[in-house]
Parts: structure tokens; C-alpha cells; sequence
């Protein structure tokens, strides 16, 4: 049966993956396992900004404030006593802030389900409105948290941000905590609930009609969304190690619409995807950045230039391929072995 | 064909007894800023009728469908549906409770499989829970078997099962109308609401409609209410007709009382002498 067959594969590349990533632990620099993390909880993000930009069709700017919301409620959880009085330098920390300090993988369920329940309640006002207010009302969310953890000192430590966390993110939680994300979101997607959701993305009018609660079905995708972006914003945390409000800014949002647009809007599949190529791409562009001289002509390093790079590439998607990499189709076992015979005939073809 | 049909339409349980006032729309009005769109609209739908609304251009009727399905909530009046009363609710309650419609413009999905289209009616329904469909739960998966299977019988009935995983968008013109109206069936309603069924439709197209209609009125026991511009299919099938205009409702019969009443004809054609008057 195919079906038999197509979880056989599924089971042997998680072994697979788990294998590379037990054998990248003890052979591949610092710097490649970094790499390798940051394209792991990127990839979690995307897919789930995705669960609500694209596959429930509700165009929104805010995933900046749910990894900050995530990153800010695991770091706090995490911090030892001791290393939050050393931070918190100009006003003390508050009461049942400073003396908590959890394991780290309870504090990532607790950032989930922190962001999930502010998502949640975001959802109410957000969801009065559609189309190009939602964006705006989102976006205005983003800027509160920001400026919010900016000013609420005795919680966040304002514009200092929490420093020394203990590293605790490495390659096994970050990509186990991808694997459930994409595990959820795409079990989800094929659902009676995803269908639902992309009845609402094609046409929010006729879904109520057929009996569908928009409403609800929004804030699902929402929360769940929210969800899902704070465990990853609690990873990111523990990955940099130290984190203050400039992280969260719109570009983090705009950095993750690149991804999903490249990849295709609604495809889970191309977030995966693009993802990848974003986080290996930013790196390769980093060459952009250095001083460099044409003949007699030299340039000095420009910071930020990659940036430039990503939104033309964004601009280039939206004339010439806006489908993206995917447009709204997902990886299926069947269709990988179409196109390999695909590629494969044309290889002979041409030889 | 007829027998999955009718398969299918026995799988939805014995139909309880019907009140026998299906629906009451009682003394609907609807005002836009200072206009009046509709004026003191009555209706009174009795299971297994079919009914017409008729009227010109900018009559009303699209708004009093509007409040019928919950889309509009009426300034004033009182909506009741099996002798409850409903005025106000969300559209997606109105369907649940037994009202589906179909629209003017054909509003499919249009990114998604035929199949899925039909599908998502069957959510309301559903029994499994969020969390039940993403683990796959064995009542989940029998109610996705369910969905699709019911679904896939619906679409043998209007001949597009050989459809079934093309794009919405990509059907032509007379299946998306089909489509439209299974999509709706599939939600189980009492009362169906068509909105302009046979816009666009030739004359052959047209008579097809009319035994379409006459025949899933009767295999699902259905009370039917019609807009239609077309009069050929409206005097053809509806056993009553109301018709509207400037939002008032200026006539109500049997299709031959309609046909030879002068106000009708007035609002349709024009009072004589009434361009030269000014």
C-alpha cells in the first residue's frame, strides 16, 4: 500500500535527520551548528506565521510580538536567581520573577501557551476587522510589545534586555521542536479544521454561508500560530543567549514574510523550503557587507546591504513568480518520485 | 445515479415531522442611511413549497435574501425558522439551523478541489474535535471517510465525481452553478435559498435547471425560494410568486394571477404616458 509505504519513508528520514544531526554534533564547527539551529527555529516560525497568512488567508504583521512575548516569558523563566539581581541593575526585578527559575523545556511550553493565550485575546479586537486594517491592527500590536518591553523595566529590564542565559538551545530541541510544529500544522492543514480555514482564505463570505464560523476558525489559526512562534522565540532566546527589545522589531516580521511569499503562500512545504535558503542564503550574502574594491574604485562595507538584497528578491517574487518555490502545493512522497523520474528522463534526454 | 442519490439523501435520517410554517419573515424592513430598500416584507414558507420572488432592477429582493440568510440584520422585523425565532444571528447559524443559499455571483472555492468545495459543507456537522482531527482519532478519520464518500456521492448525482480533484476555478460556467448548489445541499438544509440560479444560462441550460431543482426539491424534501429574472423558469416551476418593487411588495399569486395582474406589469413596463408626463 502507498499509504504503508509513504510512512515507512516519513519514519526513515526522521531517523535520517536525526542521524546527520547526531553525527553534525561531534563534527561540524561552531559556527555550521549555529547555522544549522537558526535554520531549524526559522523554519518553525515561518511555518506556523504561515498557519495564519496563508493558509487561512488573514494577511498579519504581528509574529514579532509573539517571539518577543515567547522569548522574554521562557528567558525569565530560565534565568537563575542570581544572574537576574546582576541584570537587573537599574530597578530590581519583581517579586515572583526573581526567584523563579524552571527547567528549560517547561519554560518553552509555558512561552507557548503565554503567547497562545495573548494571541487569543489579541484575537478579539483583531478579528473585527479585514484585509488591509487587520495588517494595520497587527502591526500596531507589534509595536506595543516592543515598546512595551522597552518601558516595563522591573519585568523585561527596558532597553538592557536579559543577558547571560544559559545556552540551552542546541540542535535536538530546536529540530524536535520543528518536527512537532511541522507534525501539528500539517496534520491540521489536511484536516476538516484546515479545509475550513481555507474556505475562509478563498472566500470568507461563502464559508459563513456553508455553515463555517469564520470567527473561531481565525482565532484557532491565530493562537495556534501564537503558540508555536513563542516556543520558538523561547529557542531563539536560549540561542543567542541574550535578548533585548531591538531584536523584535518589524524586520524580524518582515525577514519571515519573505520566507513564506518565496516559498508560497499556503504551501507548509515551501516555508520548510525557503527558510533554508534564507538562513544559508544571509550568510553567502554576507560577502555584500565587506569592504571590497573594483579595481580603482573601493567600497567600504555596508551594513545592512543584504537586507536590500532580500527585498528585491521579494520584489522580483511579486512581479515574476508569486507563486513562490511551491505556490500552494505540499510535498507528498508520490510527488517526489514523479519528479525524480521527471528530472531523471530529462538528465537521459539530454545526455 | 438516482439510487446512490437517493442513498444518500435516506442516509440523513427520517425527517421528523414538519411544522407546518417552515419559515416566517413578519414585517422585515431594511433602511440604508436615508434609503428605504426594503419596506415591510412578509413571507411565509410551508414545507415542500416553491416559491419566486421576482421584481426589476433594484426591487429589493437581493437584500430581503440577504436578511433571509443572516447576512443583513433587518432594521426592523422578526425572522423565525421552525418556529424560532433566528432574527439576527450570524450567517454560519442560519445554515446550521437548516437555511443554505447559493449567490448571484457564483462564490465558489475557487483555489480548492471540487470535492473539498463540497466537503466543507459537511463541517458543521463534524464531531471530532480540533486536537481529535490532528491526531487522527478513529471517530476523526470516520468522519473524514464520511465526509469524502458523501461528498463523492453528491457530485455523481450532477455528473462532475469525474471532477472531483480539479480546481474550483477551472470547471465552466454551468457546472460551477451545479457545483454551487450541491455545495449547499451538502450542509443538509430545509430550506434552500437560489439566488438568480439561471443567470447566464441558455434556454437548454435553463430547462435543465428547472428539473434539476424540481428534482432535488423532491428526493430531498425541500422547500425552495427563488430569485430569477429569467420569468420562463420562474412561471415554469414556482407554485407561488411574490413580487417586489422600490422595496414594496406589490403582488403575490399563483404564476397566472401574476401574469395578468396590471400592477405587475406596470412596474415592470411602465405606466403609459408616463416618460412624456415628467
Amino acid at each position: 500500500m502507498n499509504k504503508t509505504r509513504d510512512q515507512l519513508l516519513t519514519g526513515l528520514s526522521v531517523i535520517g535527520l536525526f542521524a546527520f544531526l547526531f553525527w553534525a554534533e561531534g563534527n561540524t564547527s561552531e559556527y555550521q551548528i549555529r547555522l544549522l539551529n537558526n535554520t531549524a527555529i526559522f523554519i518553525t516560525l515561518a511555518v506556523s506565521y504561515n498557519l495564519i497568512n496563508g493558509i487561512c488567508g488573514q494577511f498579519s504583521l504581528e509574529p514579532n510580538a509573539f517571539v518577543a512575548i515567547g522569548a522574554y516569558t521562557s528567558a525569565l523563566l530560565t534565568m537563575s536567581p542570581a544572574e537576574k539581581q546582576l541584570s537587573f541593575i537599574i530597578e530590581p526585578i519583581i517579586w515572583p520573577l526573581s526567584v523563579i527559575s524552571i527547567p528549560f523545556w517547561l519554560s518553552l511550553i509555558i512561552a507557548g501557551c503565554v503567547t497562545g493565550f495573548l494571541a487569543f485575546l489579541m484575537g478579539f479586537p483583531v478579528f473585527r476587522v479585514r484585509g488591509d486594517y487587520l495588517a494595520i491592527v497587527t502591526l500596531g500590536f507589534g509595536e506595543v510589545v516592543r515598546v512595551v518591553a522597552n518601558n516595563l523595566q522591573t519585568i523585561t529590564n527596558g532597553p538592557l534586555g536579559l543577558k547571560g542565559l544559559v545556552p540551552h538551545t542546541n540542535l535536538w530541541w530546536s529540530f524536535g521542536f520543528m518536527l512537532l510544529t511541522l507534525f501539528f500544522i500539517s496534520r491540521l492543514t489536511k484536516s476538516s479544521f484546515g479545509r475550513a480555514m481555507k474556505a475562509i482564505r478563498e472566500d470568507e463570505v461563502a464559508a459563513e454561508a456553508m455553515g463555517i464560523r469564520s470567527f473561531r476558525y481565525k482565532m484557532m489559526a491565530f493562537t495556534v500560530s501564537g503558540f508555536f512562534e513563542g516556543i520558538a522565540g523561547g529557542l531563539l532566546a536560549h540561542l543567542i543567549t541574550t535578548i533585548s527589545p531591538v531584536l523584535f522589531t518589524f524586520f524580524l516580521t518582515f525577514n519571515l514574510l519573505i520566507i513564506i511569499v518565496i516559498g508560497g503562500l499556503g504551501s507548509t512545504t515551501g516555508c520548510v523550503i525557503s527558510s533554508a535558503i534564507f538562513v544559508f542564503g544571509s550568510e553567502a550574502l554576507r560577502v555584500v557587507e565587506e569592504p571590497f574594491s573594483i579595481g580603482a574604485l573601493h567600497i567600504p562595507g555596508i551594513p545592512g546591504m543584504r537586507m536590500v538584497f532580500f527585498a528585491i528578491m521579494l520584489v522580483m517574487a511579486m512581479i515574476f513568480a508569486r507563486q513562490g518555490i511551491m505556490g500552494r502545493g505540499e510535498f507528498s512522497w508520490q510527488r517526489f518520485f514523479e519528479w525524480l523520474q521527471r528530472t531523471g528522463g530529462r538528465l537521459r534526454s539530454s545526455r | 445515479m438516482a439510487k446512490v442519490f437517493r442513498m444518500v439523501a435516506k442516509d440523513w435520517g427520517p425527517f421528523e415531522e414538519q411544522p407546518m410554517t417552515l419559515f416566517s419573515a413578519e414585517h422585515l424592513t431594511m433602511v440604508f442611511g436615508g434609503l428605504v430598500a426594503v419596506d415591510d416584507f412578509s413571507l411565509e414558507l410551508n414545507g415542500g413549497d416553491l416559491i419566486g420572488l421576482i421584481g426589476p432592477n433594484g426591487a429589493g429582493k437581493t437584500t430581503v435574501f440577504n436578511m433571509m440568510t443572516g447576512s443583513l440584520k433587518p432594521t426592523e422585523g422578526k425572522i423565525s425558522f421552525r418556529e424560532e425565532e433566528i432574527t439576527g444571528l450570524k450567517p454560519n447559524a442560519f445554515t446550521r439551523k437548516g437555511i443554505a443559499r447559493t449567490f448571484q455571483n457564483i462564490r465558489l472555492f475557487q483555489d480548492l478541489p471540487v470535492i473539498e468545495n463540497v466537503m466543507i459543507s459537511y463541517h458543521g456537522r463534524l464531531r471530532s474535535s480540533f486536537m481529535g482531527a490532528v491526531l487522527g482519532t478513529s471517530l476523526y478519520r470516520r468522519e473524514e471517510k464520511e465526509m469524502r464518500d458523501g461528498a463523492m456521492a453528491l457530485l455523481q448525482r450532477v455528473r462532475l465525481s469525474d471532477f472531483a480533484n480539479e480546481r474550483a476555478a477551472s470547471l465552466p460556467y454551468g457546472q460551477q452553478r451545479r457545483l454551487e448548489i450541491v455545495r449547499a445541499l451538502a450542509t443538509h438544509p430545509r430550506l434552500l435559498l437560489l439566488d438568480e440560479p439561471a443567470a447566464g444560462m441558455n434556454p437548454q441550460e435553463t430547462q435543465e435547471l428547472m428539473d434539476f431543482i424540481l428534482k432535488i426539491k423532491e428526493d430531498f424534501d425541500l422547500t425552495v425560494l427563488l430569485i430569477e429574472h429569467d420569468m420562463r423558469l420562474v412561471m415554469g416551476i414556482c407554485q407561488r410568486i411574490k413580487v417586489l418593487d422600490h422595496g414594496a411588495t406589490i403582488a403575490e399569486g399563483t404564476p397566472k394571477e401574476i401574469q395578468n395582474n396590471p400592477q405587475v406589469i406596470t412596474a415592470y413596463l411602465g405606466e403609459a404616458g408616463e416618460n412624456g408626463v415628467a
